[in-house]
């Protein structure tokens, strides 16, 4: 019977020591949660891609982050990882359960799990970014990405030397289409003799496919590729990078975020951003003032939600100016750019 | 009194119950020097499991398909088999069910059970092509199951894309309502919990599991096999038989798990960049269950509620997801460590034999 005593004297005494340190620590929290009550508590679930995805899930973040940041004292942010996509209702129903005022899922592959968890808890609020969920206390951000694809294809349809232009896409889904079907507008807007070559690669996380697809494109003479296909595009820059060594005059077009951060200013000519960050920041700031609004939101040109980097070094200002006419155009609606091919 | 004693105090049980004291003594520890408190997050850890019917709902939802790859893996284990394809058979029954459940409209007492026995028998195929392969070929099942898992995927990811695929969407179609194992009532009642029958039927395939290997001629010829092949073979088995049907049940198991995924829980089924992860978490249950029948249900349960539990870590006391996965896998590391534990607990126990001397 000893050693038991004994082991029960151990465990006794370390589980005290604990608890000893836990004291200061949970009076502290209990001191905060008195502040709590007052804080507006805005959530957000990534997907199976996790915060730091280096793509939309850490751009929603960092979205949240700023809005603290600017906002310090009357908000609280978190984030809930989904490791896999049976986590994805357990994690929304965390923050709506635990009273959060505004519940983000990011991503398309949410949309029936953010529409489940809305109709199970009508009293909470949601919001989903690239998909539209038909419910009355959801807020769907989509993108006008054909809008911000038509200005990276003039681009590309001025200043291409060989007339010969490329598109990587990952999956044929509707978003990616749209992608598609600005960029070529575009292209023809400005270069009516331009040729495009499409390629869709079938998958967003293979940059070995991206790479070949990028090799096919530039041997048949293509000089400037735009990709949307995530982390396959990196396969792009890769092929790119190598092409540029050898002497090849060649071009990537970066997609979501300005890319010519991760690939360097050598290879990527612009990108076409989506700016997550300022939706999440947009919305949940709007709940903080009281005007939430559920429903679909489109955030297009004009909306600064999708458009080229500040900085666009390689660019000749001539071409930055025909441009920024284009843009001006889309926003008045003399141009209306189409969403579907 | 002193048989509840006696039954904590015996090895079987003493040295998994130790296990996962020092597991968590060890991760408060590494939450102490990351400056986190452990026991707000040791307490968050369980009120989030057991705080409301909702989370416990939400918990067995998480234990089934590990009890079902447990099952699959262990099974396998008892003839002397590595199934590391457990992720593969769960691919396939997942797969079964889905193309039942959506390409097909038949009354609900039809339906589901169809769904699940298609899914369960593509699953066991796929065990059995490798168990073939070891039997007929001298094929590794271990390169072979491994290599399945990738095979599965592709082609899962293949037929949903080109046969399954709803419109717009990286998934197949709803599966229909007759061919849903969910449980709505009491699904509502635990909060909008996503409980199905599936956890009855996991029960009940331990059950099967024991009764196959312990009370079955074939079982005792199964373990036989595991003991010793050649002695089996000596002895008049046919191992090469016993090697198939070890493999088939084994990824009957696990194709019952994929199934019920699908047909309880999801309703569809994706097209994945990657490999659910319920097989290979299925190795360390059937190891640390010691590849019984009971103890795959607890090892289950010890898996689910970590793994389910660590979100209410990060949500409540603020732990980083990289410090909660080192306290699981370190509570996992000393369950599977047995050894390590026994040499612990060596000090203490050797002045019990004393005493019981005096």
């Amino acid at each position: 019977m000893k050693k038991y005593l004994l082991l029960l004297i151990l465990v006794l005494g370390i589980s005290t020591l604990l608890a000893g340190c836990g004291t200061d620590t949970e009076n502290g929290a209990e001191n905060n949660q008195g502040t709590e009550e007052s804080l507006v508590k805005i959530g957000m679930v990534t997907d199976v891609g996790g915060v730091n995805d280096n793509s939309f899930n850490q751009s929603a973040w960092e979205g949240l982050q700023l809005l603290d940041k600017d906002l310090k004292g009357e908000v609280k942010v978190d984030f809930a990882q989904s490791t896999s996509d049976a986590e994805y209702i357990p994690n929304l129903t965390q923050f709506v359960k635990a009273g959060w005022d505004l519940t983000w899922g990011i991503g398309f592959l949410m949309g029936d799990h953010v529409k489940t968890v809305a109709e199970q808890n009508p009293e909470a609020k949601l919001a989903i970014i690239d998909a539209v969920v038909d419910a009355p206390n959801v807020a769907s951000v989509t993108f006008k990405e054909h809008e911000g694809s038509f200005l990276v294809g003039v681009v590309a349809g001025l200043m291409t030397k060989t007339d010969k232009i490329g598109f990587v896409g990952g999956m044929d889904i509707p978003v990616i289409a749209r992608f598609d079907a600005g960029f070529t507008a575009g292209v023809k807007a400005a270069n009516p003799d331009a040729k495009i070559i499409y390629n869709y690669t079938g998958a967003f996380d293979k940059p070995d496919l991206g790479k070949a697809a990028a090799a096919t494109m530039y041997d048949q003479g293509v000089d400037i590729i735009f990709h949307a296909a995530g982390a396959t595009g990196d396969g792009v820059f890769n092929e790119a990078k190598a092409r540029k060594d050898a002497g090849q005059d060649v071009w990537v077009i970066g997609v979501d975020k300005d890319q010519s951060i991760t690939f360097g200013d050598d290879i990527t000519l612009t990108s076409m951003m989506k700016r997550v960050d300022q939706a999440v920041y947009r919305v949940s700031k709007e709940l903080v003032d009281g005007e939430f609004k559920p429903g679909l939101i489109q955030l297009g040109l004009k909306e600064n939600g999708v458009g080229l980097p500040a900085e666009n070094p390689n660019i000749p200002a001539d071409v930055l100016e025909k441009v920024n006419e284009f843009k001006q155009k889309i926003i008045n609606g003399e141009i209306e750019v189409p969403s579907e091919k | 009194m002193n048989k509840i004693v006696k039954f904590f105090t015996k090895d079987s049980s003493l040295i998994p119950l130790m296990a996962i004291l020092l597991g968590l003594l060890f991760g408060a520890v590494v939450m102490l020097l990351g400056g986190y408190n452990p026991l707000l997050a040791y307490t968050a850890l369980f009120q989030k499991v057991f705080g409301d019917l909702y989370n416990i709902g939400e918990t067995i939802r998480q234990i089934t398909p590990l009890i079902f790859t447990g099952l699959s893996v262990a099974f396998a284990f008892r003839t002397g088999l590595f199934n590391i394809g457990a992720e593969g058979q769960f691919v396939m029954g997942s797969l079964g069910a889905v193309w039942i459940g959506t390409q097909f409209a038949l009354p609900w007492y039809i339906h589901a059970p169809l769904a699940i026995i298609v899914g369960a028998l593509l699953g066991g195929f796929w065990g059995a092509i490798s168990g073939y392969l070891k039997a007929k070929r001298g094929v590794n099942e271990v390169i072979t199951t491994i290599m399945l898992n990738y095979i599965s995927l592709y082609l899962a990811n293949y037929i949903i894309a080109n046969y399954l695929r709803a419109p717009g969407q990286q998934r197949s179609e709803i599966i229909q309502d007759s061919a849903s194992i969910s449980l709505n009532t009491l699904s509502e009642f635990f909060g909008y919990a996503r409980l199905h029958w599936g956890i009855i039927l996991a029960i009940l395939a331990a059950f099967v599991f024991y009764i196959i290997l312990w009370k079955t001629k074939m079982g005792f010829e199964l373990r036989a096999v595991g003991f010793n092949p050649h002695a089996a073979e000596y002895a008049g088995m046919n191992v090469n038989k016993n090697v198939i049907n070890a493999m088939f049940i084994g990824g009957v198991f696990a194709g019952l798990g994929g199934a019920i995924e699908v047909l309880g829980v999801f309703k569809y089924m994706t097209i994945s960049a990657s490999l659910p992860g319920y097989g290979f978490d299925g190795i360390a249950v059937a190891l640390i269950g010691a590849n019984t029948a009971l103890g795959v249900i607890f090892a289950a349960i010890l898996f689910g509620v970590l793994e389910f539990g660590a979100a209410g870590m990060k949500f409540v006391a603020g732990v980083p997801i990289e410090v909660i996965e080192i306290v699981i896998a370190s509570v996992i590391f000393f369950v599977a460590a047995s050894g390590l534990v026994k040499f612990i607990l060596k000090p203490f126990r050797r002045k019990e034999k004393g005493g019981a001397v005096e």
